[in-house]
């Protein structure tokens, strides 16, 4: 029994952490007032960034660093259409998806059929050797430690300290912060590169870890469902952690069954995963005051200071 | 430069322009230490231009502003509260989400712990007499409390200037009793107060002096002791205010609307839920709903033009037709107009042009779709007689809502309905930032239409325009109305006690 079930958690570990980075980054994007539906997009940069770089230097740290990189040079794109120059934030994001995707897909043609061996396990000594839950919990390569690092750290930024305070404030009114004379421009501008560069990781993750390999479109929907994943986790860290967790489990649940050969296409197995998120959401959104409490105020509302 | 040395706050020549307005011209301002001054201008005066200044969030085009004899630059908010000078906006600069202390806290130019600032935020709050419960929520705050926020995140940073953007608007009349006894303590204990305001007896019971602005232009700087409201009010307005006529008719009609409890649930926690309502209005009355901000007007509102449908239909009954479970366009139809109180984005589209602003609230009743198609000559027509009849002024039928003044579209609104002929009328806010001279004429078209035999609603937070036109007044206060009364049998305390929701009936003999 085990033998089944330590696998197949781990498997669920795997499958959650890049919507967990995707998810936590937008979060903290969204809290400023930014809706950057460019995720994606700069997931799948991320990812192919981070599978040229080991490919070409052999470093894992490179990679991740790269990934990071260049997830926030794509919301830098983002941030500058949408905050200096007014554009409107979901068709932005939406290019920026699209984008996204092609240009990776260009820069991957050469990348197809390559292999890797997959981020180093790490083990954290003493801890890793308890039965059953070192395994668990203690034996991961560093970016499922990361993940969960990064959790806590959102948490503390966004409720215990001053600039967390600030950036939901500037999410919650930007007028009034402005008033307050809170630079809300630049403000929006970090949380949407830190967005940018958490996807990045994310994207990585699915190319050095999840699979070890490129093959184009490789996110399949992750980013959407990580953006889904802020909205069911109504604006709040924790809840993205166990949210990332549940979907991740939904996609593994589906892998297993199709394994089984449970008589239903797999197609519709594959679905799963995409309708749950729809039909949580719906059930989420029901609790209007629920949304209208945690939601930041001014979400994807464009500003124009009057300077 | 002598003469500077005893004021704190010196303006020279202060002007800003924005595209296509100059919104103040060589504006000169002096105030001492423990003065409370008036800035007093009607809408649109350059009021707020000019104290944007001095707070750093506009910068001027021209002019030199001196505190404490020196010249000095205002960039910034920042830089402004670093010399002293504290503000309360008009519309508040508070974030729903974040609790009281949070709110205080990112107004505070130098972080300090959650817990020291709450224990501050309590003894200030104590001494000046300003009940406040720094843990709560913003959301779950009245208008009033949530004007004590501003005020204690003002004092805490121990101002020597407090601007104070038309702070009453919002307040029952025993608020600002409470505010001006904080006031006037606090210009004893030597803070110069900049009161920014158009009512022209708040000015003569707070302040020492006032500086009148006019299109963009400063007037005069007077004593208020030596002057009348009558003498201020023509300075601000550059004109004697006509008295306003009160065409009464003598008897009121058959009842046009009645309301019964239609009982409407607030759509979520930040709403009102309507309890009891029990209201008529008659044929040939106005009758005033006062009411501080927030307390179920928009709910009111939309329970009675359709936008919220009840449950039962003769829970409102227009006409002697039960509309409860109606919508707009039947409600419409049956003969009730409804002015809301946001005019663009509720009783205006801001994008669309006036012709098709026009069209949406008349083409049933005046009939102005034929064949399925817009009958776009009659529209235009109808458009262009309400800019005519109002006098709004536009450069033309074809200009979008959104690029008229809010006076010029709220007498395009209003005489959008008006011009229907309704059986029924209800206004929300009929004056909000209208100038005074448009408020009159507004007015007066509302009593008009009563006295042609329509029954009229307003709904309104300015109790003096309501004790001026209305036969009968009321209040509503957390969704329920009060009883009514004949506005000739009852004092301004006293409504201001219903809009706190106490009962007239224990302790005052009712006047019949």
């Amino acid at each position: 029994m085990m033998e089944l079930f330590i696998p197949a958690i781990l498997t669920i570990i795997t499958a959650a952490t890049p919507l967990l980075f995707a998810a936590l980054g937008e979060l903290v994007t969204e809290k400023s007032g930014v809706l950057n539906l460019g995720i994606e997009g700069m997931m799948v940069i991320g990812a192919i960034t981070g599978f040229v770089t080991v490919h070409l230097t052999g470093s894992a740290t490179l990679a991740i660093l790269a990934s990071l990189l260049a997830g926030a040079i794509m919301s830098s794109i983002f941030a500058v259409l949408v905050l200096k120059l007014h554009a409107s934030q979901v068709p932005t994001g939406l290019a920026l998806t699209i984008f996204g995707i092609g240009l990776s897909a260009l820069i991957g043609q050469s990348m197809i059929g390559v292999a890797y061996q997959g981020l180093p396990v790490i083990s954290i000594p003493v801890l890793s050797s308890i039965p059953v839950l070192g395994e668990l919990l203690f034996k991961h390569d560093i970016l499922v430690f990361m993940s969960i690092v990064m959790v806590g750290a959102v948490m503390w930024f966004l409720y215990r300290t001053r600039y967390g305070l600030i950036l939901r404030a500037v999410g919650d009114s930007h007028e009034a912060a402005h008033a307050m004379g809170y630079p809300v421009i630049k403000i929006r501008f970090l949380a949407t590169l830190f967005g940018g560069a958490m996807s990045g990781v994310g994207g990585a993750y699915l190319s050095l870890a999840y699979s070890p390999l490129w093959v184009e479109q490789m996110t399949a929907g992750r980013g959407w469902i990580a953006l889904a994943l802020v909205v069911f986790a109504t604006w709040r860290p924790g809840r993205v952690l166990l949210g990332a967790y549940l979907f991740g489990g939904i996609t593994i649940l589906q892998l297993h069954a199709q394994a089984l050969g449970i008589g239903v296409p797999s197609q519709v197995m594959s679905m799963l995963p995409y309708l749950a998120t729809i039909i949580v959401l719906v059930i989420i959104s029901s609790d209007r005051s629920r949304i209208k409490l945690n939601s930041p105020a001014s979400l994807g509302k464009s500003f124009h200071p009057s300077r | 430069m002598n003469s500077t040395s005893t004021y704190l706050l010196e303006l020279q020549g202060m002007r800003k322009a924005f595209p296509g307005v100059l919104a103040t011209d060589n504006v000169d301002l002096k105030i001492k230490p423990g003065e409370v001054h008036a800035l007093l201008g009607e809408n649109g005066a350059g009021k707020s231009t000019l104290v944007k200044m001095i707070y750093g969030i506009l910068k001027a085009d021209a002019g030199s502003i001196y505190f404490n004899g020196k010249p000095v630059e205002i960039n910034s908010p920042a830089q402004a509260r670093e010399l002293g000078i504290a503000m309360v906006f008009q519309h508040f600069s508070l974030f729903d989400s974040l609790s009281v202390v949070e709110n205080i806290s990112l107004g505070m130019d130098h972080a300090c712990s959650m817990d020291e600032l709450a224990n501050q935020i309590t003894e200030l709050s104590n001494r000046y007499g300003l009940p406040l419960d720094p843990q709560r929520h913003v959301y779950t705050l009245s208008v009033g409390e949530r004007q004590r926020i501003e005020i204690i995140r003002c004092l805490l940073q121990k101002p020597k200037l407090l601007v104070m953007d038309e702070p009453t608007s919002v307040l029952t009349p025993q608020e600002v009793d409470k505010l001006f006894i904080t006031l006037k303590r606090l210009a004893e204990e030597g803070l110069a107060i900049l009161y920014i305001s158009h009512k022209l007896n708040e000015i003569k019971a707070l302040c020492r002096n006032a500086t009148v602005l006019r299109h963009g232009k400063k007037i005069d700087t007077v004593e208020v002791d030596e002057e009348s409201t009558q003498t201020l009010a023509a300075m601000m307005m550059g004109r004697e205010l006509k008295e306003f006529k009160h065409p009464r008719k003598s008897e009121p009609g058959e009842i046009r609307l009645s309301v019964n409890d239609p009982h409407i649930p607030a759509a979520d926690k930040t709403g009102i839920s309507l309890q009891i309502l029990n209201l008529t209005v008659r044929a040939g009355e106005v009758v005033g709903i006062s009411g501080v901000a927030g307390n179920g007007q928009d709910e009111l509102l939309a329970a009675l033009n359709g936008e919220k449908r009840s449950s039962r239909a003769d829970s409102i009954i227009i006409e002697g037709r039960a509309v409860g479970r109606m919508g707009p366009n039947e409600r419409r139809l049956s003969g009730l107009a409804s002015v809301p109180e946001k005019r663009l984005g509720h009783g205006a589209v801001p994008d669309m042009d006036l012709v098709e602003n026009a069209f949406l609230t008349s083409f049933t009743r005046l009939r102005l779709i034929r064949y399925g198609l817009i009958d776009r000559e009659k529209t235009v027509e109808f458009a262009k007689k309400i800019i005519r009849n109002f006098s709004v002024k536009t450069p033309g039928s074809d200009v979008p809502a959104s690029s008229l003044s809010g006076g010029n579209l709220q007498k395009f609104i209003i005489g959008r309905e008006l011009m229907q002929n309704p059986e029924i009328l209800i206004v929300s806010q009929p004056t909000w930032g209208v100038d005074a001279g448009a408020a009159l004429t507004i007015r007066q078209e509302l009593r008009e239409l009563a006295a042609e035999g329509a029954a009229v609603l307003v709904i309104s937070q300015d109790l003096d325009e309501l004790l001026e036109i209305s036969d009968r007044i009321g209040a509503i206060c957390g969704g329920r109305l009060s009883r009514f009364y004949p506005t000739s049998s009852i004092t301004t305390e006293q409504v201001g006690m219903l809009m706190a929701g106490v009962c007239l009936e224990e302790g005052m003999p009712h006047v019949a």
